[in-house]
């Protein structure tokens, strides 16, 4: 296989070389031995440029692995030795991405922090070559160009990019709780100034082309081609690279200057930094910033303001040194573990595990034009889907259809498409209140009122219209599937898709396969749903499926909280301060206290007595009171449009007064009650693998982070309970379960874990 | 069935030109060269039972100015109308005897095509056409005035007329500058509010960005990218060199001079500007060294592209006009006839990376359409926006991937000779005024045919919005 590889590379180099002769322009051949051994890094000569071409043999993407690195450095020897060459270029073959950063697994499968400290010193020492380059190195970015890769392109001399929408680039590290290891927290903050550094490496945000050349972190800009002699993607390289070997030229006969003059705005912009008091202030507001987001739980970002303030106040040798031991340090963090263990999963829940599905979805209908159906419909058609919105009344279908229009229109006004394009998305969408045309529809969604007897209705006067083929999803929160296909006459072709609001936002879609639902049927709701841009996980069928059936009860113990005296305020004090990006209180109002009263209900019966704790009656009175949460403007909050504060809703006091419980003082401490919300929560998911509902812990912590809220920087549910303890969770729910019954008692998988402590759901 | 009946035709039309071809074989090799060139066609003429045969009886052009120079202080109206008064002069056309009049125009002057009638009216009026021939105008981007022409073989065809005259006229010295959306919102209301309170309310109202203007712009509508832009990343996608696009304007500007030097441009009338002098030649054409072209630096893609102002075409002023016929009645009139207008294609693609390809997307439809080879074809005139863009569209041609990836054929469709091509100058050095482009092009094709003693010419344009257009003309017999 190997062998095959360098031949091929091998002959691609001799007909190059072949070209090259015919063209007369003159070169040296002592590249030709190296390129046996190397299959990740090339290069090639034209004229007094040297060509560097990054392409891994094994992946659709480039990462700084051991072996890329190795021959890089190799190569790079070969190029400085050769005096022949007086610049270089630097590309990748690949036409969707330079550089996608360093390797994941290098990193993980390191054995201590000072082990990872080598790995960032060796690339640091790299890129300090680089920079110190005698010859010019050019960067020629088409593709992502991120971490790793963004932190070598900033160690190059020049930086081209092709303005493309696939062109990123960006420091993601803080998203997998570590920093730019290579030289990042120092080069950044040189180059963009430090508001924008710390924006960028803070937030990890991909920053496109056009904005990178105004940033002034990239120096030139190519547009992409369309056709011509070759493919546009083939073609955009080759033109990026013959764009970038003229510069490269351009640069060594100093017809190019490789710093740009500073504009006035940038002149005035360096004086001020040049005080130190100025300085401070930023370190200051950053991290009280920072703080205040991220309530102190994460410790990368801290590092990255340590490591820049290191490298601006105390020069460079520090600066470089307390990078690489952050970034040791941080790489051994249960935060980070848990957040590469998301980014693993979430790549593991873009894919479709199920096959290709036999028809390809091309027309969507979705019935119910609600908040739901309005938002699974704007996802579906800016995805090029015919998308057939139907409602009941003409006022549901114009609200939807304008729910459609604002968030095309918001991304407009954000610049991600033109108007142009939003306009022409927008004809995709087809309005109206009949059943005409279904035969065409290829899959139907349904977002109606949660009621078992609408659903059948419904489905029913689908089953009457559309062609066999066609593919029935119902988008529920609690009812189960199974129920609803009872009235189906091809439960086959009966699934559960529940999205989560708001569903432009929300990334978690949840599958729902009962025992007949078909293969097929399944396969073609998950190349739907990754059409439009989702995570998915598939469960099992039962009663709230596996979202829903955690949340409920958190929420049950949430309400007993509150009857319990403790302001709702104060109850999402507690919960974010756990690492829930929402509190508690404010869930229930977004989710709607209706709904939660009524999935409380619904799940009670189904579950018995396991399921409760807080008093429904709480919530049917509150929502008797017209207290529905934010669609109302009031339910534990008042919600006024235009303010961004929220009050406390004066009246809710009155209802818990009515619902008051005594609290027990040996399990009411902060923490306990803490560990009371989310001890019910893992319990609850945990018994959900046990059940089988879940097909493995990586699904039900991708399901938990991603739509719910579960705290990322512990990694879902299942990764809690391996850092935590399994035994530490069973003996904490001990304790409450002596207080308050079998809702706390553990499930027999948590018993297990918690008795052999070998037994991890990660391993 | 008609298909079918048709295909027959073509196939017996064959048959005695190779008879003709087998008799003259004895001929001497001299004569045999020149007369197998001719012999070989593919058909020996376009003319289809059913068909009415439409004919271009004349065609004449203002000459084509730079923008700002003579035409200066004009309007768009005062080039049409001598375009159309020097094409009734020339032609001695009796003022009733025409059906109808189209005429072509891209940017519109605000003042007079508020309202359309009034604004041909104008036009033709102003230049002595009778009140009681009906007029509209179209506009189709650079191939406007090709429209107006195929709208009149249509109506000709369609029996409805017997005589069209279609022109095209721009005038790039003047285009309209509009008020910003806000400030005309608020002007609008304006003249509704009734109190006083009301208007100053809305006087109020106005800032700073209100009166920022919006000037028009050579831009897609879908991609807002410059047309110069969007050749420039064409020459790219094509890999046409910077010195390739040089030598082509170079070309084009020398053939031009060549031309306008032996008198070949016969369809420029000469023009009184009012106030000024007698305009009598075009003004843009400029024979540059190699040198001095390369000496400029890109004009769009900066600094790295390779389309420069020297090597694209001009922002031009100018208008023209052609009297067309059905071959009858030019007979009936006692016209001669110049050329036969056969086979006409649109075509329309990608505005975004194939905005100017219509000429390779329309040439292979059109002559298909008309049952003809390339090497039929005497006479080539394409439209030249930009050097790059021909040199595109000529590898585009040329290249076997292309024809299979996009055009859906088994192999490339071929380049037309060099030889045959563009001979008289193009767009890049004669100007081109978008709206009056095509007309040119027509009585070129028809002019060359003449001179050079072909049969068959083709014109092929590109268009913003990626549209193009291809028409096959045939020579009327001399």
């Amino acid at each position: 296989m190997a062998g095959v590889r360098a031949l091929g590379v091998l002959s691609r180099v001799t007909s190059r070389r072949y070209a090259l002769f015919t063209g007369g322009t003159c070169r040296t051949f002592s590249v030709a031995p190296a390129m046996l051994a190397q299959t990740h890094v090339s290069y090639e000569v034209k004229g007094d440029v040297a060509v560097v071409r990054i392409n891994d043999p094994n992946s659709k993407v480039n990462t700084l692995s051991i072996q890329m690195q190795k021959e890089m450095a190799e190569v790079m020897d070969e190029v400085w030795a050769n005096d022949a060459v007086k610049s270089a270029v630097l590309i990748s073959s690949k036409p969707g991405c330079f550089i996608a950063g360093a390797d994941i697994n290098m990193i993980q499968s390191c054995n201590s922090a000072d082990e990872v400290t080598t790995l960032s010193q060796e690339g640091q020492k790299m890129f300090e070559r680089i920079e110190k380059s005698p010859k010019p190195i050019v960067a020629a970015i088409n593709g992502s160009c991120l971490g790793g890769g963004l932190e070598f392109a900033i160690a190059c001399q020049y930086r081209i990019a092709t303005k493309s929408k696939k062109t990123v680039l960006g420091t993601p590290e803080v998203m997998l709780g570590l920093l730019p290891g290579a030289g990042g927290t120092q080069r950044l903050p040189k180059m963009v100034g430090l508001p924008s550094a710390f924006d960028m490496m803070l937030t990890g945000r991909n920053i496109r082309a056009d904005k990178a050349k105004k940033m002034g972190l990239v120096n030139q800009l190519v547009d992409p081609l369309g056709p011509g002699l070759k493919s546009p993607e083939e073609r955009t390289i080759d033109y990026l690279e013959e764009v970038a070997i003229e510069y490269a030229r351009g640069i060594v006969n100093k017809k190019i200057p490789i710093r740009k003059e500073k504009g006035r705005m940038e002149k005035i912009q360096d004086y001020v930094m040049s005080f130190e008091f100025v300085r401070n202030q930023i370190y200051k507001t950053v991290h009280s910033k920072v703080m205040k987001q991220s309530k102190g739980l994460y410790p990368a970002p801290l590092k990255i303001i340590e490591c820049v303030k290191t490298g601006v106040e105390q020069g460079p040798v520090a600066g470089y040194l307390s990078e690489s031991q952050n970034f040791g340090q941080l790489a051994r963090t249960s935060e980070s573990g848990a957040l590469i263990g998301l980014y693993h999963g979430q790549v593991a829940c873009k894919k479709n595990h199920y096959g290709v599905p036999q028809r390809e979805v091309k027309t969507l209908a979705i019935l119910g034009a609600g908040l739901m159906g309005a938002g699974v419909a704007q996802v579906t058609v800016d995805k090029g889907v015919h998308t057939v919105l139907k409602d009941t009344t003409v006022s549901g279908l114009a609200r939807g259809e304008q729910q459609v229009y604002k968030g095309l229109n918001d991304k407009t006004k954000k610049r991600n498409i033109t108007s142009f394009q939003r306009d022409s998305i927008l004809s995709g969408l087809t309005g109206q209140l009949d059943y005409s045309g279904f035969e065409k529809v290829d899959m139907v969604i349904e977002a109606v009122f949660e009621d078992i007897h609408i659903k059948h209705a419904v489905l029913k006067e689908v089953e009457a219209v559309v062609s066999p083929h066609c593919i029935f999803a119902s988008n529920t929160s609690a009812l189960p599937i199974k129920d609803i296909a009872a009235a189906s006459k091809r439960p086959d072709k009966v699934i559960g898709m529940h999205y989560f609001s708001p569903v432009d936002k929300m990334q978690l879609l949840e599958i729902i396969t009962t025992d007949q639902t078909s293969k097929d049927t399944t396969a073609s709701a998950v190349a739907v749903g990754l059409k439009q841009g989702k995570v998915i996980i598939v469960v099992g069928d039962g009663p709230g499926f596996y979202t829903t059936r955690c949340l409920a009860p958190m929420l049950a113990e949430a309400v007993r909280v509150l009857q319990e005296g403790v302001d709702p305020k104060k109850l999402d004090a507690l919960t974010t301060s756990f690492g829930f990006p929402v509190g508690a209180a404010t869930l229930a109002d977004e989710v709607g206290i209706d709904v939660a009263a009524h999935v409380a209900e619904d799940l009670g019966k189904a579950f018995g007595s396991r399921f409760g704790g807080g008093n429904v009656e709480v919530l049917k009175t509150m929502v008797d009171l017209g207290f529905k949460g934010r669609k109302s403007g009031k339910g534990c909050y008042i919600y006024q449009p235009g303010l961004k504060t929220k009050e406390v809703n004066p009246d809710i006091g009155d209802v818990l007064e009515q619902f008051r419980m005594t609290p027990n003082p040996a399990v009411s401490s902060d923490s306990d009650v803490q560990y009371r919300l989310v001890s019910r929560f893992v319990n609850e998911a945990v018994l959900c693998l046990q059940e089988g509902i879940l097909k493995n812990p990586l699904e039900g912590d991708i399901g938990a982070v991603f739509g719910l809220g579960f705290p990322p920087c512990l990694g879902g549910p299942f990764r809690f309970v391996d850092s935590f303890g399994a035994d530490k969770l069973v003996e904490k729910m001990r304790r409450f379960e002596a207080v308050y019954g079998n809702q706390f008692t553990p499930c027999q998988l948590l018993l297990d874990h918690a008795k052999d402590s070998s037994k991890k759901f990660h391993k | 069935m008609s298909s079918m009946l048709l295909s027959t035709m073509r196939g017996c039309s064959v048959s005695p030109s190779w008879a003709v071809r087998l008799g003259n074989s004895s001929l001497s090799e001299s004569y045999c060269l020149t007369l197998l060139s001719v012999q070989t066609k593919s058909k020996k003429t376009l003319a289809r039972p059913g068909v009415k045969n439409v004919v271009l009886v004349e065609g004449v052009r203002t000459p084509f100015l730079l923008s700002g120079t003579t035409y200066a202080d004009l309007m768009p109206h005062d080039l049409a109308r001598a375009a159309l008064q020097g094409l009734l002069q020339r032609t001695g056309l009796p003022k009733d005897a025409v059906d109808y009049i189209i005429y072509g125009t891209v940017i519109q002057e605000v003042k007079t095509t508020s309202i359309l009638r009034h604004n041909i009216n104008q036009r033709t009026l102003g230049a002595g056409f009778s009140d009681k021939i009906p007029a509209h105008t179209v506009t189709m981007a650079c191939i406007s005035s090709n429209q107006a022409m195929t709208s009149g073989v249509g109506l000709i065809a369609a029996g409805q007329c017997d005589s069209i005259v279609a022109g095209g006229v721009e005038f790039m010295s003047d285009v309209p500058i509009r008020h910003s959306r806000k400030m005309r919102k608020t002007m609008l209301s304006l003249s509704r509010a009734k109190t006083l309170g009301q208007r100053l309310g809305l006087i109020g109202s106005i800032r700073m960005a209100h009166l920022s203007p919006e000037l028009p712009a050579v831009a897609e509508f879908s991609t807002a990218e410059t047309m110069g832009h969007s050749a420039d990343r064409l020459a790219a996608a094509f890999g046409v060199s910077r010195v390739e696009q040089d030598e082509f304007a170079v070309r084009s500007h020398t053939l031009a001079k060549k031309a306008q030097d032996a008198g070949l441009l016969q369809d420029v009338i000469s023009f009184k500007v009012p106030g000024r002098d007698i305009v009598s030649k075009d003004n843009g054409i400029r024979v540059s060294s190699m040198e001095q072209m390369g000496k400029l630096k890109a004009a769009f893609i900066k600094p790295h592209g390779t389309v420069t102002a020297a090597n694209s075409s001009f922002l031009t002023d100018g208008a023209s006009a052609v009297l067309i016929m059905s071959e009858e009645k030019a007979l009936a009139m006692g016209y001669k006839p110049k050329a036969y207008l056969r086979d006409f294609v649109y075509v329309s693609q990608d505005p975004k990376d194939q905005l100017l390809l219509g000429p390779t997307y329309g040439t292979p439809k059109v002559l298909e359409r008309a049952g003809l080879t390339m090497s039929d074809i005497d006479v080539f005139e394409f439209h030249e926006a930009f050097a790059g863009q021909i040199m595109a569209n000529l590898k585009a041609m040329d290249s076997d991937w292309f024809g299979q990836t996009y055009l859906g054929k088994k192999s490339k469709v071929g380049t037309p000779p060099m030889e045959k091509f563009n001979l008289w100058g193009g767009s890049l050095s004669l100007g081109h005024p978008f709206g009056a482009t095509g007309c040119r092009l027509v009585t070129t094709v028809a002019h060359r045919l003449q001179k050079e003693g072909g049969q068959y010419g083709l014109l092929a344009a590109c268009a913003a919005g990626g549209q193009g257009h291809a028409m096959v003309i045939e020579a009327y017999p001399q």
